[in-house]
């Protein structure tokens, strides 16, 4: 049964004002029951206030075998993170 | 009165528990990892409700039985429930025909008991109904899906359905001394929920393409205790443990 059907991505909202989370996937037969089974299967334990569920298929994915080219080149560009300013005294949490 | 009100609380609770157990017997052989905790949170709803009501008929009863005495220690013919929840599960799609039909009834009834003059009746379907309104939806979409479904799906959820018209009676079930609390607001007048539910089930099958309900011969009459076969079997997996180890604790 399960095998026939397709594959979910299931995202949560823990609370109001946080974005969804990608927390794993169900199968189910359609969007109105992957909802349900996500429901099920990820909200349980109070885990969530809003559920967002996407065909599987419907991800466009980066290949790993590109990590090299995609990914690589960033480690050598620290200059990317704004480390490098002087901040006031007065300027807390940054 | 406090009689009358013993035996409904009974009913609620007996309902709830009977049911409950039977969703268990699904844990781990179901279709799905997915269908599989769905019907476990359903039964632990079911189970939770069951505690709740049979602790206050304990407390009602005022003999000293709490829910865990009255869930473990009667025997068959002083359980209450519905003949419908004690109905093997079947395969799923009878389990969810079984389902839709109870979470309906019991929607309907829920509604209504949080208005029950009786605070604790009132508290304890506060809190079950949003947990019913989830059951009844969820089964829903499972009738309509096998419905509508493959000619096998289709053919199962038929059988599965035949062989409930037959305890719907049983479920709505009140005598004169319960339509009396009813009056006074405590219980509800289930025969007042009978349209909507009957409505109800009517639209479900018509979008899941399954033929309406049969006027059959009805089964009497789980509400005074007289039960199928099927509920000694039931009893005897789940009270045997605690009936075997009375004093236990864990």
């Amino acid at each position: 049964m399960s095998k026939d059907w397709p594959l979910w991505e299931v995202f949560v909202r823990a609370r109001g004002g946080l974005d969804h989370r990608h927390v794993g996937s169900v199968h189910a037969p359609d969007a109105e029951m992957a909802l349900r089974h996500a429901r099920d299967t990820y909200t349980r334990r109070m885990e969530g206030v809003s559920l967002w569920v996407v065909k599987s298929t419907d991800i466009a994915a980066s290949d790993p075998d590109q990590s090299g080219e995609l990914f690589e080149p960033a480690a050598t560009k620290i200059y990317r993170h704004p480390t490098f300013y002087e901040l006031p005294d007065a300027i807390k949490h940054m | 009165m406090s009689d009358t009100l013993f035996r409904s609380l009974l009913e609620l609770g007996d309902d709830s528990l009977i049911l409950g157990q039977r969703l268990c017997e699904w844990c781990g052989k179901a279709p799905s990892v997915e269908v599989d905790l769905s019907l476990s949170n359903l039964g632990l709803d079911l189970m939770g409700q069951a505690t709740l009501f049979l602790n206050y008929a304990g407390e009602v009863e005022g003999k000293g039985r709490d829910g865990d005495r009255l869930a473990f220690h009667r025997d068959g013919e002083q359980f209450r429930n519905s003949l419908l929840v004690e109905q093997p599960n079947g395969d799923f799609g009878q389990t969810m025909a079984r389902q839709f039909l109870f979470s309906t009834y019991q929607l309907g009834l829920f509604e209504q008991l949080v208005k029950s003059a009786d605070p604790r009746i009132a508290e304890i379907a506060a809190k079950a109904v949003k947990e019913v309104r989830s059951h009844a939806d969820i089964s829903a979409e499972w009738v309509i899906r096998l419905g509508d479904g493959t000619e096998d799906s289709h053919e199962r959820m038929v059988d599965g359905f035949d062989w409930f018209w037959r305890f719907i009676d049983d479920m709505f079930a009140m005598d004169d001394d319960q339509r009396a609390l009813a009056e006074q607001g405590i219980l509800a007048d289930k025969a007042a929920l009978r349209p909507a539910f009957d409505a109800r089930v009517a639209a479900v099958l018509a979008e899941a393409t399954l033929p309406a309900a049969q006027p059959v011969w009805q089964v009497g009459s789980g509400r005074q205790g007289k039960h199928s076969e099927h509920l000694s079997h039931l009893l005897a997996e789940m009270q045997q443990l605690a009936r075997a180890h009375p004093e236990a604790t864990w």
